[in-house]
């Protein structure tokens, strides 16, 4: 007879969830800006980049990179986009 | 259904042997709290015609619950008409009268203390209290079994679930005492903890308790701490997610759970500053998420967040507490460090030299981004409280001395390239804040009597655009 102890976790895992379909190149891109020093910079190089390629770009960002997107960021994102990127810092 | 008489015993116990051959004799149900074999071993030395029925798993003793045995109890169904305890000679020949039992106890004395019940053993009692807590619902956790030739400590952090250190084992036992340090319900949901969403209820919490080293007081404290953590406006998910160093600081006030106030506050030593601090960090990794370099992306961390507790000392405060119950305030912290300045006898002077360390919070550059946390010490409160300075003016004052020229703070004066955009300012004399205002400078009195220092910890991202200090009173908790 071992030792019973109570599970201190949430005993949930996260949900894992399917990557959307891949069907040919993105038209529409979004950026997001999570608001951290010189992600504008890394952003703006990103977006001359996927421009020069024929993509349509995006800018958003979230009001501060401190807390998550709020969903109304993420909603625009999902019904004008067909990708997201998101510059991160550090 | 017929009244039924039902006598507990236990093999061990002298007045149970004196009475045992009447109740054999007399017919009467008799049952055990001892083992088959003690039990079997008892009838054959009083030469009993029956072998008493054994109280598997105590089911019976716990229901009829005695203080002591012989017990013997009259029950009409589920209903009990009457019960002696120990012996008690007429009073026991009475009660069997009304079962219709005769019982024949000449020779034994009119009155005997029994022996305590097996039920009233400590360890055999909170395992019953475990069992009841289980079936009633109000321990809800999983069970995990550490097999017997596993090392318990080496199991739990091998599960990932410890902070490196050894933790107390969370036994069923241990966290149904745990929880009577709370009248809350053990289900009751304390908060949902990110960025997993974790639903923290009090037994998740009481568990996390547990295996930090909490006693019982310590907890509603600790879920106080848990609920304040939730609150949006402390941004736990970004302060588990982020780079930088900072952690959850736990600071009490008016508690009474023996949180060291004086010296060493910071400092190792004391139960409750270690283990209330340490609770919050367990509840925040093990149902939120939060393993270092995986959901908690910290570049450095800091010794402080194993968990940090201390509380505002009362004695030679010169200024009155800030709240008026029992409240816990959590602040998003880096690590203290030392503002000594063993000359200042002036509150002038003694500000100027605090303000020099505020200064320094996360860069002298960075401003208006950063709270700070300044504990001042006994020997330096002194000098404020001599001068009549409250605690306000003390912030305020700070706040005017934590100022720059904005010359001083562009990108690449002094020769660094962190600072304000060049653009930005278009005055070099024009003073420019530290702090978004006197209330971001929290001030806390704590320490012991001698050393004329005061300590200072930078916050996190500060304010609207980070976390900002949360309270909580304790009360409600308890």
């Amino acid at each position: 007879m071992g030792l019973t102890i109570l599970d201190p976790t949430r005993e949930a895992e996260p949900q894992t969830r399917p990557l959307a379909p891949r069907d040919g190149a993105p038209r529409r891109i979004a950026l997001v800006d999570i608001r951290k020093p010189r992600g504008d910079v890394f952003l703006d190089e990103l977006e001359a980049l996927l421009r020069d390629r024929g993509h349509e770009i995006e800018r958003t960002q979230k009001p501060t990179f401190t807390k998550p997107a709020p969903a109304d960021v993420r909603r625009e994102i999902a019904e004008r986009c067909d990708a997201v990127i998101e510059a991160l810092a550090d | 259904m017929a009244a039924e008489l039902i006598a507990l015993v236990k093999h061990d116990c002298p007045v149970c042997d004196s009475v045992l051959p009447a109740l054999d004799a007399a017919g009467v149900r008799v049952v055990s709290q001892s083992t088959p074999d003690e039990t079997a071993a008892q009838a054959q030395r009083l030469g009993l015609v029956h072998i008493p029925e054994v109280d598997t798993d105590l089911a019976l003793s716990e229901r009829l619950d005695p203080d002591a045995v012989p017990a013997v109890v009259l029950l009409d169904g589920e209903r009990e008409e009457g019960r002696v305890e120990g012996l008690q000679r007429t009073r026991l020949i009475e009660l069997a009268a009304q079962a219709g039992a005769t019982l024949d106890l000449d020779g034994l004395p009119e009155m005997r203390p029994g022996c305590a019940s097996i039920t009233r053993d400590p360890e055999v009692a909170a395992r019953l209290a475990a069992r009841a807590a289980r079936r009633d619902g109000r321990l809800k956790a999983r069970e995990i079994v550490v097999g017997e030739l596993e090392d318990v400590h080496e199991a739990l952090y091998a599960r990932g679930v410890t902070d490196g250190l050894p933790v107390v084992p969370p036994t069923p036992e241990r966290v149904v005492r745990m929880l009577e340090g709370t009248r809350r319900d053990p289900q009751d949901l304390v908060g949902i903890i990110p960025p997993y969403d974790g639903r923290a209820t009090v037994e998740k919490v009481a568990i996390n308790a547990v295996m930090a080293g909490c006693a019982p007081e310590h907890l509603p404290v600790v879920l106080a701490a848990v609920h304040a953590a939730c609150r949006p406006e402390f941004a736990w998910h970004g302060l588990i997610a982020t780079t930088h160093p900072a952690g959850p600081a736990v600071i009490a006030f008016n508690t009474d759970v023996g949180i060291n106030t004086k010296g060493n506050v910071l400092g190792q030593g004391t139960r409750a500053n270690a283990t209330i601090g340490r609770a919050l960090q367990l509840v925040g990794r093990n149902v939120g998420g939060g393993r270092p370099q995986v959901e908690d992306r910290a570049a450095h961390g800091q010794p402080g967040k194993v968990g940090l507790c201390f509380a505002e000392r009362i004695e030679g405060n010169p200024w009155p507490s800030p709240f008026d119950a029992p409240t816990v305030m959590l602040m998003a912290l880096e690590a203290p460090r030392i503002v000594v300045d063993q000359l200042a006898r002036e509150p002038e002077g003694l500000a100027a030299s605090l303000a020099s360390a505020l200064e320094s919070v996360a860069h002298p550059k960075q401003r208006l981004a950063w709270d700070a946390l300044l504990v001042v010490g006994p020997e330096h409160a002194r000098v404020f409280g001599e001068a009549g300075w409250s605690r306000d003016q003390l912030r305020q004052r700070l706040f005017e001395l934590t100022t720059s020229p904005a010359g001083e703070l562009t990108r690449g004066a002094g020769g660094s390239p962190e600072g304000i955009e060049p653009k930005w300012v278009s005055d070099p004399e024009m003073p420019v804040a530290k702090f978004a205002s006197p209330e971001r400078i929290q001030i806390v009195h704590a320490g012991g009597d001698a050393g004329l220092f005061s300590m200072v910890f930078g916050s996190w991202a500060a304010g609207e655009i980070g976390s900002a200090p949360v309270s909580e009173e304790v009360e409600p908790w308890a």
